[in-house]
Formats: structure tokens, sequence, C-alpha cells
């Protein structure tokens, strides 16, 4: 027993000693005049799912197929605009019901084969094509959130590298859903040998091969040195799971990783002092909101409505509940989406101008209301409670008595879409980079019968004519025109009052050079070079 | 003695019946609509239907209970929301993981405990034993989330010392063999005549063992004091030191043996509590594991993949305590033939 201990004892005090010598990573040696090599680890805070995207909804899923797949367009580096990819170019049919896409010749799958139109129409064919070979992989969640099945009617290979997509109704957002990650072109010969192990397994045209996948650790990528985009230069990439906001920026700080994820806000300020650490920050595509129900007393009243808006200090708001996080709104549309009307200028702060117009409406006294605030964080409002509170505050200023009210999340939502709020709290993340993912989605007139998106059950003909119009025309500066009047009419009639869009940031180690974030939320890495 | 385990195996069956019923009715009595809330803002009347149907949350409730009970029965935990794969090898997968932390962590608690424990024992009332014991008190205390990341910000960012999280080197591109790190480390040692990867292993448990054992150390530590305090004032220790034997040897060979029977009760209680401590240090260390598993599904109101992630840690911590039953009548012979 005694010796056993004793054994035991030395190992314990032994190994940890004997260990401490032979710590530290090596470093990379590589060509120090180039910005080719390295090996970047990208700390995020959860696994992917699986690694084929047509399959998956989440973000973390998307990071990891990025790197691997390509589209046949895809988003502008920090913009929601969309931009050739797979496909070198494309028409629009004049009745906006025929897409041909001319693809890019000469590009080849991580597998060897190579990447033509009948592989697009694979693809997308295994997504909504029930008697598809590989539709039984699915279930293809995103074609259904993104409505594809009420807009694709085909996919048709014309030649080996012209594709058609027939659709069955006029929809302009179309080609930005075909940025999006669920739309990737995915290997078929890879598909037919792997079938369901695809997915852990992915094969496709991008910036990175997969190499290897250890669950719920890390993901590791190699450079595809044959990339149809200009050269990559990373060696290797790999993804890190770190689920613990300050475990992250702890790597961070010692250096195991090189940029990570979603930093807790309270950690900001300091990795802003910190040496050899950048913040790279951008808008996240999301928008909080307070949403006036216009079909009930008193915010039936335009003058109302606007009343609110200047009795608000959005300002106050962000800075109590948001801090880092989040920066004032003032559109529906966050400011990084194209077409965002940035000449509308803010109701902004104005208590006196708030009871005047109060008083014109009949509320010389004020009222009671009712302010509803989610019960769970969102991005796009980390706290709604605190955010009611500061509001309920803001409001008793100009005579308006609030009473917060809050239920469990899944009733909140099932209340609010049938409209038994007066005032609800609630806000929308962007899917595809399109306002009409905004706009129509949360405004429209169709989208305000139950369970309705529109919670403010605002119903306004002129504005939700502009939005079908721009749903119809496929040219872009034409819908652009359109999306900023539809923002006129929206700051006039004041059916919400707009709080805050998220900021994501990224805290990087300096060496780490064009790294930018996408407003859509992906994390794009074949750009990317590290400064040795 | 056969008699005796198949009576605590027996036993087994009501508790776990009681373990499923209570996990069944958490999420049946969870506020609100489970798919509702799964879905969030973009759901759609159609798309809940088809998650309400596909949780068979359409049936009513004792319908539900009965499917679920049939189910578990047949060792059938279902299918994770997230990821549409079997929970039962979801649990697999991560299975080695947690149970090689909370291998080492009680090893470590066990062993650091039950010394300190006999230290202050015998220098009963002396600096040594409240300092042991002061110390013991804060071991306890401690919440383990707090304390990983204290120990990640002195060992692995001020001295520089050791990994902050993970279970091994990333830049190794290591493929496991047994999914047990330190054993895949021997395996690759023997094979590719490198250590790294074992070095690398150890290095990345340190940490994640201590931030986990701290509390069981402690109650060890004060379990083993109470008990070894209690045997030295009997006769058979002052006879024995009377003949003369060397004090160490009737400390260790006498007083300690006898002392050890509250001892292994709390070993084997603190084993299966450890399961649920691996969630927060999982967590903070970024260990691949059960614990980390239930958290994440938890946030994802993956609802069957936490029921089924509780049920499989309930079963194994009554069965923990089963081993420990039965090695309870090995050690004491008196309970054998009670």
């Amino acid at each position: 027993m005694k010796k056993a201990i004793l054994i035991l004892c030395v190992l314990l005090l032994v190994v940890p000693a004997a260990l401490f010598a032979g710590g530290s990573t090596e470093a990379v040696a590589s060509g120090a005049d180039s910005k080719m090599g390295g090996v970047l680890v990208f700390g995020r805070s959860g696994d992917s799912v699986s690694l084929d995207p047509g399959r998956e909804t989440d973000g973390e899923s998307f990071y990891a197929s990025t790197a691997v797949f390509d589209t046949l367009v895809e988003f502008v580096p920090g913009e929601t605009a969309v931009q050739p990819a797979l496909a070198k170019s494309w028409d629009v049919s004049a009745n906006g019901l025929e897409y041909v896409f001319h693809l890019r010749e000469g590009v080849k799958f991580h597998d060897g084969t190579p990447f033509n139109a009948e592989a697009v129409v694979f693809s997308f064919e295994r997504q909504f094509k029930q008697d598809h070979p590989y539709y039984n992989l699915g279930p293809w969640k995103y074609w259904g959130y993104m409505d594809m099945d009420n807009i694709v009617k085909e996919v048709v290979a014309v030649d080996d590298l012209t594709v058609k997509f027939i659709l069955k109704k006029v929809e302009a957002p179309f080609i930005a859903n075909l940025a999006m990650d669920f739309a990737s072109i995915v290997s078929p010969t890879a598909v037919a040998k792997l079938g369901e192990e695809f997915k852990n397994n992915p094969v496709g045209t991008g910036a990175f091969k997969f190499v290897s996948w250890t669950k719920d650790s890390d993901i590791v990528f190699d450079r595809n040195a044959d990339y149809w985009g200009g050269p990559v230069y990373l060696d290797r990439l790999i993804l890190k799971v770190i689920p613990d906001a300050t475990s992250r920026w702890l790597a961070l700080q010692k250096g195991e990783v090189d940029l990570i994820d979603f930093p807790s806000s309270e950690d900001i300020p300091a990795m802003r002092s910190t040496k050899g650490i950048q913040l790279i920050q951008q808008a996240g595509l999301n928008v909080g909101y307070l949403a006036l129900n216009t079909q009930k007393k008193p915010f039936d009243n335009k003058l109302v409505r606007q009343a609110m808006n200047y009795a608000i200090d959005q300002k106050e708001i962000v800075e109590g509940a948001y801090g880092e996080a989040g920066q004032v709104a003032k559109n529906p549309l966050p400011p990084n989406m194209w077409s965002y009307n940035d000449d509308i200028e803010d109701y902004g702060y104005d208590a006196a101008k708030a009871k005047e117009l109060l008083a014109k409406a009949g509320y010389a006294n004020g009222f009671k209301m009712e302010l509803w605030a989610m019960p769970v964080a969102r991005p796009y409002n980390p706290d709604a409670r605190k955010v009611a509170e500061i509001m309920q505050a803001q409001l008793a200023k100009v005579g308006i008595q609030a009473e917060i009210v809050s239920y469990e999340w899944g009733t909140y939502l099932d209340k609010t879409d049938q409209g038994e709020h007066q005032a609800a709290m609630l806000g929308w993340t962007g899917d595809n980079g399109d306002p009409d993912n905004f706009l129509w989605v949360l405004l429209s007139e169709p989208a305000a019968i139950p369970p309705a998106g529109n919670i403010a059950f605002w119903k306004n003909r002129e504005f939700t004519d502009l939005l079908a119009k721009a749903k119809a025309t496929a040219d872009q500066a034409q819908r652009d025109t359109l999306y900023r009047q539809a923002q006129v009419i929206f700051h006039e009639e004041a059916p919400w009052v707009p709080i805050a869009h998220s900021v994501v940031t990224v805290p990087a180690k300096d060496a780490v050079k064009d790294f930018v974030l996408y407003p859509t939320g992906k994390r794009v890495f074949k750009h990317v070079w590290l400064e040795k | 003695m056969i008699k005796h385990i198949l009576k605590r195996l027996a036993l087994l069956i009501p508790t776990l019946f009681g373990v499923i019923t209570l996990v069944f009715l958490m999420i049946a009595l969870a506020p609100g609509d489970p798919a509702r809330v799964m879905l969030g803002e973009r759901a759609n009347a159609e798309q809940i239907a088809q998650l309400r149907a596909e949780l068979g949350l359409d049936k009513p409730l004792i319908q539900q209970y009965g499917l679920y009970l049939s189910r578990v029965v047949r060792l059938d935990l279902g299918k994770s929301i997230a990821t549409g794969q079997q929970i039962a090898r979801e649990i697999a997968d991560r299975f080695p993981a947690t149970i090689e932390l909370a291998w080492y962590a009680m090893i470590f608690a066990t062993i650091v405990g039950m010394l300190l424990g006999v230290t202050s024992a015998i220098r009963r009332n002396t600096w040594v034993d409240y300092t042991t014991m002061g110390g013991a008190l804060v071991g306890v205390s401690m919440p383990v989330f707090w304390l990983g990341l204290v120990l990640i910000m002195v060992f692995s960012v001020w001295l520089n010392l050791l990994p902050t999280g993970g279970r091994m080197n990333i830049r190794y591109y290591f493929t496991p063999i047994t999914n047990f790190y330190v054993l895949d480390g021997i395996i690759l040692w023997i094979k590719e005549g490198t250590p790294k990867y074992l070095w690398s292993a150890i290095q990345h448990l340190l940490l994640p063992t201590i931030a986990l054992g701290t509390i069981p150390l402690a109650i060890i530590a004060r379990t083993t004091r109470s008990s070894m305090l209690e045997v030295l004032q009997q006769d058979y220790i002052k006879t024995a030191r009377s003949a003369g034997i060397r004090e160490k040897r009737v400390i260790y060979r006498y007083a300690l043996k006898n002392a050890l029977l509250p001892v292994i009760t709390v070993i084997g209680l603190q084993f299966g509590l450890l399961l649920s401590g691996a969630i927060l240090t999982e967590t903070v260390f970024s260990w691949p594991g059960i614990g980390r598993w239930i958290y994440i599904s938890i946030g994802a109101r993956d609802y069957p993949a936490v029921q089924g992630g509780i049920i499989f840690i309930s079963t194994f911590f009554v069965l923990i305590n089963l081993a420990v039953d039965i090695l309870y009548s090995v050690v004491n012979p008196k309970i054998r033939l009670q």
C-alpha cells in the first residue's frame, strides 16, 4: 500500500514536471517574402452538425462547408451584393422566369472529376426531385426555408457548361438565394460513392480540401492548389471548437488560435487594449425592433407611433443593454445591406416633440400600454427585459405608463404572431442578403395575416406595391431605388420603433491579414494570409 | 453474496423507471410548445406541425409516455434533432473522453485526498491539520467553472506551461484509435516510437483533472480525516502501539484499512457526481465529452438528446453505486453476513 502510494506520488510530481519541458508549439517556416504558407486556427463556439450544406441550417455547419464548396454566385466580400463565382455570367429572360448561367470552364472537384452543368443539376435536383436517387439523404431544410419549392420549377443542363433555371414565378431575390450555402455545388461522383457518409467527407470545388474531422474538437482543411479563384495562401485551415467564450479569449491570448468567434462583449474593451490583437467588426445582418400594433389603439394613430419614436432614445438603450455588441437602428434594413437608405434622418430623442404629437393625437395626458419583452437573448437583442426597463423609464417622461409583459418564448411567438399584443419587441436575422428577405417578411401586407411575420400588422398598400414591384424586377439598380422609396414610407408611417442592429466582433492576432466579415454571417478564409 | 448482488440489481429497475419517468415529464411539462421554441422566429405553421409530428407531440400525453417507455426499454433513445444521428451513437462517440477525464480526476482526488486526510488525522490540531482542512473547505466551495478559468489563466496564459483546452495538440493531426487518448498515446509510442502524442494527451489532461478533481478531493480528505480519527481512538490501535509496532505500520496497515469503508462510499458517490461536474469542466476546457454535449443540447433545445443524456448518466451513476456496494462487502466481511 505504502509503496504504491509512494510510486504514484512520484509519478504525479515528476510527470508534469517532465511535460513542462517540451511544451510550446513549433513555428512554421516558410518563404518569408510571400503571403504564402502558414496554418491558421479559428476558435469557434460550436461544432458543425454535418459538412453537407444542403442538409444543415446552422452557421457553424456553414463555416466548414464554405471552405470546401463554391456556389454559382457568391457574396462580394463584406457586402450583400452578389458576384459571379462558379458561373461566369448569367442572363435573365425578358419575362423573368428563366435564368441561364454560363459556367466557368476547367474547374475540377477535389476528387479530380470535372465541374460541369450536370453537377449543378445534380446539386439542386437532389434537394427537390423526390425521385432523385439521393433525395433521401435529406431533409433539405434550407430549400424549404427559402421557399424554393414555390420558386424553382426545373433545372436543366443546356450543354456541358450552360445551366438553365426555370422558375414558377418572377422572384428577383432568387439570385441571392443561389449565393447561400445550401446552394453549394457538390461532386456527384463523391455523393454516389459515399452516400450517407458524404456529409462527413465533403467533396467540392472550394478553396480548401477537407482532410479530417474530430467531432466536437476540430476540422482540418488543406489548401486547394488548383483553386479557380486565384491563390489560396494558407497551407492549412483548422476550425477548432472552444465552447466557452472566456476560454476562447484565453486561447487567443496564449496564441493557440489565430482568431476567435463570438467574444463575450464584456471582454471587448480588454481585447482592444491588448497588444498584438486586432478587432474586426461588422454590423450583423439583423434588426431588433419594437413593433407597434397598428390594429390596436392607440397605435392605430400615426402621430402616436411617431411620438413613440421621438420618446424612445435608442442610444441610451444600446449603451445600457447591448454595450459593444450593438449599434442604433433607424431603418428596418441593416446598414450593410444594399439599398439601405442612409438619407433618412433618424427621429432621434426629443421628448418635447413627442409630447406635442401626443397632444395633437388627443393623448395630452399620455396613456397606459403593455410593453412586451422577449424572454430570451437573441443576437439582435441580448436582453429584452433590460431594454424594456429603459424604454419604460423613457416613456414615463412623456406621460406614457408602460407595463412590461413577458411570456415563455414559444408562447411569446405564438401570441405575437396572432396579434395579441399592443407593442412587442422582436427581431429578425437575414438569410440571403436581399432586402426582400427583411421588408417582405416583416412589413408587407401578406405577412400581416396570422401567423404573421408582420407583427405591427401594418397594412400599407403603397409600401407593399413597391416591394411587389421590386420582387418582379431583375434589374438591381431599379430594385435599389424601389427599396429606398419603401424605407421612406416606413419612416413616415412608423409601424416600428427600430432599436438596434447587432455588431459582430472577431478578435484576431495582428498577423491575420485580409480577413473580412460577411454580413450574411459566413466566415471565409480563401483570401486570408498570415504575416510571418 | 450473489443473492445480495441480485437483490441490488432488482432495485435498479424501479430506480431507472423513476428516472425515465422524470426525464419524460421534464420535457412534457416544460412550458410552451417545444416545437415552436425550437424553430424560433422563422417558423411557419406547416414546419411546426411537421416537427410536432416528428417528436410525437401531437399524440395524447399518456400515449407519448407509453411510446417513450417502450423505446427506452428496447435501448432505443431516439434520434437527436440537431444531428439526426442515433443518440446512443452520439453518447458512444463521446463517452471515452468523459470517462478518461473522470477516471484521472478520481485517481487524483483519491490519492491526494486520502494522503491529506491521513496526515491531518495524525497531526490533529496542528497547523498542518488546520491548513489542510481549511484548504479542503475552500476546495469544496470553489465553483468548478471559475476554478477552471483561473487554472487556464495562470498555467496557460501567464506561465505558458500547459494548453488552454482540448485533448491533443491540434497540429499533430492525430487520428484516435481507442478514443482514450492516453492509451492511444502509449499505442502510438510503441508503434511509431514517438512519445509526443502521450505527452500531449497528458498535458491536456492535467488542468481539467485538477479542476474536476478538486471538489471530490476535498470531500475525500475530510471523510478520511474524520474516519481515521475515529479508528485511531479504538482499543486495538492502542494495543498495537503498546505492542511496539512501528507507527507507520499501525497507521497504514491497521488503521487506514478500517477507516476506508466510509471513504469508499464517498469515492463511489463522487465518481457518479463527477459526470455532472464534467458538464462545466468539459465546457471550460473544450473537452469533447458527454457533459459538454448535454450542455450544447440544452442550448439547442435538442430535447431527445437531453433526455437520452440524462438517462445515460443516471444509469451510470446507479451502476457505480452498485459497484461500490459490492466492493463494500469485499472489504468488510460483516456486510456479507448480514
